[in-house]
């Protein structure tokens, strides 16, 4: 009784130590979108190996650029298409049933406590906030794990991050880890599994969750990890009823994917955030982070609300109650893109999409679209855009553009004001 | 066949990362060779041009958290078609260096004292650096004089790049 989350992960799924610190694993599930896997494809039929390892551990979607925007995008998805037909990969969506991957792909439930995810992309720490250790891996990566199920690491070392007090109204999921990588900077999670534990982690949605665990890679962590519980459960229970008699036996076989409390870790931080402000992204870097009232007044040319890490229905629908009635500013540019079909059609449902139609601005289909830069949503050299994902990397939202990241409710104020500014579900 | 050796583009900077490296809307191409001509093309650091301080240069030498952001492995591969198979730096964004072990390309790390003194003492002049696997050393060489450097990496990644990367191992092995 002494190992972390990840290590309890690791131990139930290592197939070979080949060398010293270098763990195989077993893969439960491989995720794969249309840029970085066309490519393991192509690569692996050229090695004369275009196989899978088990069609049914593997979902793919069609994400980053849909529609296609030109013929390279178009051959992208041609090649992505037809190799899950090839190999009978029944989960694959593409357009009109395809969302953002790391929003989708919980959604589906095809996530569960204690799994072992690989996908091309960074952001696949998002998964860990079901108690799974899951890392984005490059292309190579994310071919051996396609062919023979199985991927290396070195141990997971992990830093706990204990989340106290309770957040004020107006403060979220976004602002949290935006302060939480502004302390730990994006080099101090390196090599290292991000563990969030605290009762502000506790009365977490599974939506916040994922937001919370999709930005540990910023800090440069290779999983973000929140422990199952009955929120757990309740989220995933559609999809697991048919194994477990009741939410309770469910939660009891889950619970097994907690650290022991003797669990070694590099590091503990404990963070009370109940004086939290709402935060904000000023330059390059993810950790250039500051309270919203010191950036206010910072003209912005666009507004994007969408991605990985807050274009779910929560997200929509703390926007929506910040904009609702009102209009954004002449002078800005509004794109909401939410994450997923079923958010977009929940957001139907509940007025959303009216409402953000009403305030001006446009409603894109589920991608990940100006996130980064790709498709649409391109900003022109000198232009800023306060946006809800979680880069904001020099030319990420096109050359010469700025990216202000922050929440949902504080994007949509800015909105509004045509500046940077505090919601007003935000009370001090 | 790769090489480990040739003359150093020393970088002076911490975390530059991935989309710096190679800019997302170049990832529609399905070749590496198309993306060469793009390597470090958005890269902030005073007084660069990528299109003339890369020519010619096969090493890179710089300093913390290189490689940090996006999964792509078009960053390795467009430092490779650019025949850059060597990133000596002080730590790397954890998926970047794998991505460079698994293309069987070297990401060495060394600590903060010996990139100092490299940059130092060889920013300035035209240097070439060699690594050697088998005796686990970079040879620097500069105005007709040369030094070793030791460096450590790991079983797994030594044997990553003499067996030419990840698919051809895992293949044979699982
Ligand atoms: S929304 Fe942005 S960060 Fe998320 S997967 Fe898409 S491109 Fe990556």
């Amino acid at each position: 009784m002494k190992y972390t989350l990840a290590e309890k992960i690791f131990n139930a799924h290592r197939v070979d130590m080949p060398f010293e610190d270098t763990h195989v694993l077993k893969l439960d599930a491989v995720f794969c979108h249309e840029i970085t896997t066309p490519i393991a494809i192509t690569d692996l039929q050229a090695r004369g190996m275009d196989r899978v390892f088990d069609p049914n551990k593997i979902k793919a979607v069609i994400d980053h650029v849909t529609p296609a925007k030109d013929s390279k995008t178009a051959e992208q998805g041609k090649i992505l298409r037809e190799w899950a037909k090839r190999h009978g990969i029944k989960d694959f969506f593409d357009i009109g049933r395809n969302g953002v991957c790391h929003a989708i792909f919980p959604e589906k439930g095809f996530v569960r406590p204690g799994y072992t995810i690989i996908m091309g992309d960074s952001h696949t720490c998002t998964h860990g906030a079901f108690g799974a250790f899951a890392a984005g891996v490059g292309t190579t990566d994310l071919e051996v794990g396609i062919l023979k199920g199985v991927c290396a690491f070195r141990s997971p070392k992990t830093i706990k991050i204990v989340l106290n007090g309770k957040l004020k109204p107006g403060v979220f999921a976004k602002d949290a880890i935006l302060y939480v990588i502004k302390e730990l900077t994006v080099n101090g999670a390196t090599n290292m599994v991000i563990e969030f534990t605290g009762s502000i982690v506790d009365e977490m949605s599974m939506e916040a969750r994922m937001t919370l665990c999709n930005m540990a890679i910023e800090a440069g962590g290779t999983c973000g990890v929140c422990y199952p519980d009955m929120t757990t459960v309740e989220y995933l229970w559609d999809y697991i009823k048919d194994e477990f008699e009741s939410k309770e036996a469910a939660l009891k076989e889950y619970s097994k994917w907690i650290s022991d409390e003797d669990a070694h870790y590099e590091k503990v931080y404990e963070f009370d955030l109940s004086n939290l402000e709402p935060m904000v992204t000023f330059g390059y870097k993810p950790d250039q982070v500051k309270p919203v009232k010191e950036m206010t007044g910072t003209k912005i040319n666009q507004i994007y609300i969408g991605s990985c890490t807050n274009g779910r229905i929560e997200d929509l629908r703390v926007a929506a109650e910040v904009l609702k009635g009102k209009k954004i500013n002449d002078d800005v540019r509004g794109i909401v893109s939410p994450a997923t079909p079923a958010i977009y059609s929940q957001a139907l449902k509940e007025g959303i999409i009216e409402i953000f139609q009403d305030a001006g601005f446009c409603v894109t289909n589920p991608t990940c679209g100006a996130c980064l830069g790709m498709s649409n949503g391109v900003l022109a050299s000198g232009e800023s855009c306060a946006s809800t994902t979680n880069r904001n990397f020099n030319g990420r939202m096109g050359k010469g553009g700025m990216v202000h990241l922050m929440s949902p409710a504080t994007a949509a104020a800015t909105a509004i004001a045509g500046e940077i500014v505090n919601s007003d579900l935000f009370c001090s | 066949m790769k090489t480990f050796s040739g003359k150093v583009l020393f970088l002076d900077r911490n975390d530059i990362n991935t989309d710096e490296i190679i800019p997302a809307k170049y990832l529609t191409e399905i070749t590496k060779e198309a993306l060469k001509p793009y390597v470090l093309e958005d890269l902030i650091l005073d007084s660069f041009d990528p299109k003339k301080d890369i020519e010619g240069k096969s090493v890179i030498v710089t300093r913390e958290n290189f490689g940090c952001g996006s999964s792509r492995e078009h960053a390795p591969w467009a430092l490779e078609v650019n025949n850059i198979n060597v990133v000596v730096a002080e730590s790397f964004a954890r998926i970047f260096r794998q991505n460079m072990y698994n293309c069987g390309m070297f990401a060495i790390e060394l600590p903060k004292d010996k990139i100092d003194y490299l940059f130092n003492t060889y920013a300035k002049k035209d240097a070439t650096m060699t690594v050697d696997v088998d005796r686990n050393k970079i040879i620097v060489e500069s105005e007709g004089k040369s030094e070793e450097l030791d460096f450590k990496i790991g079983d797994f990644d030594k044997t990553l790049v003499k067996e030419g990367g990840w698919v051809g191992y895992a293949d044979k092995n699982y």
